[in-house]
């Protein structure tokens, strides 16, 4: 039974509310019981934000993800705020490029992608984002690979498809990157 | 039946007001219920209806009384400060016995208070928001798919009754996404409204929208005839969820997204073998009181889950006449209790630690 | 035979106001404009809080009573469900100038496509005699009881001059109906306000500088005189839009 509780946490603007609608839509394609909620107000604009989603073969209770088996942070205030929330065994998506410090916890599995840099390296401009997207599919499982491009199409509005390759490019350096 | 696509609560209820018929709205821009107001403003023009940004939640709701007057659908949206000062024209509304839809998506008070969710205007909305002996009919929506079901629900009940109606969510139904499946498109409003300020035409006498009676017989006589309407709406409107109740022996009351928060902990709780399940009232004005009252023969003990200082539960000892004990785990300021301290609250009832 | 006759837009309910006072002319006025015009089967009207409370017993058209203040924004709600319909307020000082300017002020400023007939007589009469704030300086009311003294109370408004400021009012004029030739000639500007209206030209507002002998403690005939020789000197007569002109 795939239950999938999901915080991604960082600072407004990074992308953070993109990578949750991405992950929501591919579980509406999947036909899967979802909730996507995003903290709102000033933090919007430029302080630290996050998304909790939810992806789960049964109802979904409450929206809010009070322990997450899936962290993805994009900079050191949200993993200090929910490293320890995360549940034993859970898994760490950490941008490397911007959080130098390690995870603390022995108890949960860690992946350091240094996503920031590598968007730079392969002239991906602010795509980081879906870098670790990538390497969260991988690692995760939470939704399947064939379903992300579809999700991708709700996500992107029409005028801007042509920004589809590079989302697709992006996502497919974090599946294949290995540490 | 649509299919399912994922909206936004506030973007929800916003096209489901639409599918319903209703074709003007006014509003002014309050966190967190802005989307309404932006959905409108993109939605409106494009469908021969009207929103208009007032100058104020008090012109605001002036003007869905003008609307309302003329026998068309409108509605308002906003939250808690606004609806504050919605309460006049709400009042009025009640008077003059015209229908009318108004959203609060509530945040912490009292006074400016914050942004975050808060159920805190329990009391305001469902003791009848502004002066007078009145009620409206108050829905609770616990997710998107009911910000959408209820928004329909609500204009056509207030057409029905000719009062009017709220919706009363909070900030976290208003910013969450899930699929929804939205409403066929209907008219639940019929065009013949022999009250309506539409015009005489010259063929029939004046027709006068007024909440004004100077006689006091005759304004007791109305208020005592709109109580009669009320006593049917409370006899046959009344909605709720009754989850894993059967062999409950603690009911928890919560609506909103503090249900939601309270299935986890109930679902935690039954894994531990404690009996404890939930009736999620869907009106609070109609109060579910028949089916509270029924509860009360069956469970020990009630538990009221609520982002206030325990408005609900006032309600809750009422409708049970007080017979069992009721004890409250509540937050405050925008702060939503978490599934871990709903359990706290169970375990403690569970070994007789209630504290009523 | 020439007959005076009542306007057909005029109910058969006697009016309830004091002697002297001009609610009575003006209600007239109206709805001779109304009559002339043939649009009474298609006007709605909505009645203010204050003295002209009760205006919707004396109009056969469809008539609103709109909260304290709030007449100029029920009125934009009727007219944007109902825009070939003929929309007009009828508000007094206290609510269009004070407890209601928000509305006024923005409503004018959306160049709303309905009419305002403005009664100014300088108090708060339904509630005995209170200070307006179109009340003169020096003017003695119940709230003001050694004259309105400007250091505490302020200044009077003038609301045709304000409103006079916006861009989109179609036409803006300040009449009074303190004898014949007034009367006449707040006849054909609140008549010109609901063919404007007609024609689709936008907001249309006539203040009308009235008596309220009873409040003012003087005789109906005393209280015309006032109107001479107090209230014009702060409110001048004249027109102060008229985007036709």
């Amino acid at each position: 039974m795939a239950h999938h509780e999901i915080v991604i946490a960082g600072f407004g603007g990074q992308g953070l509310l993109f990578i949750g609608k991405i992950l929501a839509y591919a579980g509406l394609v999947e036909k899967r019981q979802l909730s996507w909620l995003p903290s709102y107000g000033p933090e919007m604009r430029g302080g630290t934000a996050n998304c909790n989603v939810i992806l789960s073969d049964d109802p979904v209770g409450s929206p809010i993800v009070q322990h997450p088996n899936v962290l993805i942070v994009m900079n050191t205030p949200s993993l200090d705020k929910y490293e320890s929330a995360v549940v034993p065994g859970g898994k760490i998506f950490v941008d490397s490029t911007l959080i130098s410090r390690k995870v603390e916890r022995s108890d949960v599995d860690v992946y350091y992608i240094p996503a920031t840099q590598m968007a730079k390296d392969l002239e991906l401009g602010n795509l980081a984002n879906m870098i670790l997207l990538g390497s969260v599919i991988r690692e995760t499982k939470c939704i399947r690979e064939e379903t992300v491009e579809e999700a991708l199409k709700h996500v992107i509005p029409a005028r801007k498809a042509n920004l589809m390759d590079v989302n697709l490019k992006a996502i497919q350096a974090g599946k294949d990157y290995r540490p | 039946m649509s299919e399912t696509v994922l909206m936004k609560g506030n973007e929800a209820l916003a096209e489901a007001a639409i599918l319903a018929g209703c074709r003007h709205y006014f509003g002014y821009p309050i966190t967190p219920q802005t989307e309404v107001a932006a959905y409108m403003a993109k939605k409106m023009p494009k469908i021969g209806g009207t929103f208009l940004q007032a100058e104020s939640e008090i012109a605001a709701i002036n003007m869905v009384y003008g609307v309302a007057s003329t026998g068309h659908p409108a509605m308002t949206s906003s939250s808690s400060p606004g609806i504050s000062l919605k309460t006049e024209g709400i009042s009025y509304l009640a008077g003059a016995d015209l229908p009318a839809l108004i959203i609060n998506v509530q945040r912490g008070g009292p006074g400016l208070g914050g942004i975050q969710p808060s159920q805190s205007d329990y009391y305001l909305v469902t003791r009848g928001p502004g002066h007078g002996d009145f009620h409206v009919l108050v829905f609770a929506p616990s997710s998107v798919q009911e910000m959408a079901d209820l928004t329909g629900r609500a204009l056509h009940l207030a057409w029905k009754y000719r009062m009017p109606a709220m919706l009363l969510a909070d900030g976290t139904m208003g910013q969450m996404m899930e699929p929804v499946r939205l409403p066929e498109p209907c008219n639940a409003f019929g065009d013949d409204n022999p009250w309506a300020a539409v015009g005489t035409g010259m063929k029939r006498p004046h027709n006068i929208i007024t909440s004004l009676d100077l006689s006091a017989e005759t304004l007791e006589k109305k208020n005592i005839e709109r109580f009669e309407r009320y006593k049917t709406i409370e006899e046959n409107e009344p909605l709720w969820e009754e989850y894993m109740m059967d062999d409950a022996e603690i009911c928890i009351v919560s609506c909103g997204i503090t249900a939601r928060v309270s299935r986890n902990a109930i679902v935690e709780a039954r894994k531990q073998g404690i009996k404890v399940g939930m009736l999620r009232p869907i009106t609070l004005w109609p109060f579910p009181k028949k089916a509270l009252a029924a509860a009360a023969d069956k469970v020990n003990a009630f538990l009221c889950v609520e982002m206030n200082m325990g408005q609900m539960k006032d309600d809750v000892e009422l409708a049970i006449r007080c017979r069992k004990p009721v004890a409250l785990c509540n937050r405050v300021g925008g702060m939503i209790p978490t599934p871990d301290e709903v359990l706290e609250h169970i375990k403690k009832i569970a070994e007789g630690g209630i504290e009523a | 035979m020439i007959v005076f006759e009542k306007p057909h837009a005029l109910t058969d309910t006697p009016l309830h106001y004091c002697p002297g006072c001009t609610h009575g002319i003006v209600h007239r006025l109206v709805a001779e404009a109304i009559d002339e015009l043939g649009i009474e089967g298609r006007t709605v009207g909505i009645a203010p809080v204050g003295c002209s409370v009760l205006a919707y017993n004396y109009f056969n058209c469809d008539m609103i009573e709109a909260a304290h203040g709030r007449a100029p924004a029920v009125a934009t709600g009727v007219k944007r469900a109902l825009p070939d319909n003929i929309v007009f307020a009828y508000q007094g000082d206290g609510d269009l100038a004070s407890i209601g300017m928000c509305e006024t002020v923005s409503t004018a400023a959306r160049g709303e496509n309905l009419t305002i007939i403005f009664i100014n007589n300088a108090i708060y009469g339904m509630t005995g005699g209170q200070m307006a704030p179109t009340s003169l300086l020096g003017q003695v009311t119940q709230t003001s009881p050694y004259g309105r003294d400007p250091k505490t109370q302020g200044y009077p408004i003038r609301v045709c001059e304000l409103l006079a400021t916006l861009d989109a009012p179609a036409y803006l004029e300040r009449v009074t109906v303190n004898n014949v030739k007034n009367v006449r000639n707040a006849k054909r500007a609140i008549k010109k306000a609901f063919q404007n209206q007609i024609d689709g030209k936008g907001f249309s507002f006539i203040e009308v500088l009235s008596a309220c002998p009873t409040n003012w403690g003087m005789t109906p005939q005393k209280a015309l005189q006032w109107i001479d020789e107090a209230m014009i000197p702060q409110y001048p007569l004249g027109v102060f839009r008229d985007k036709e002109a």
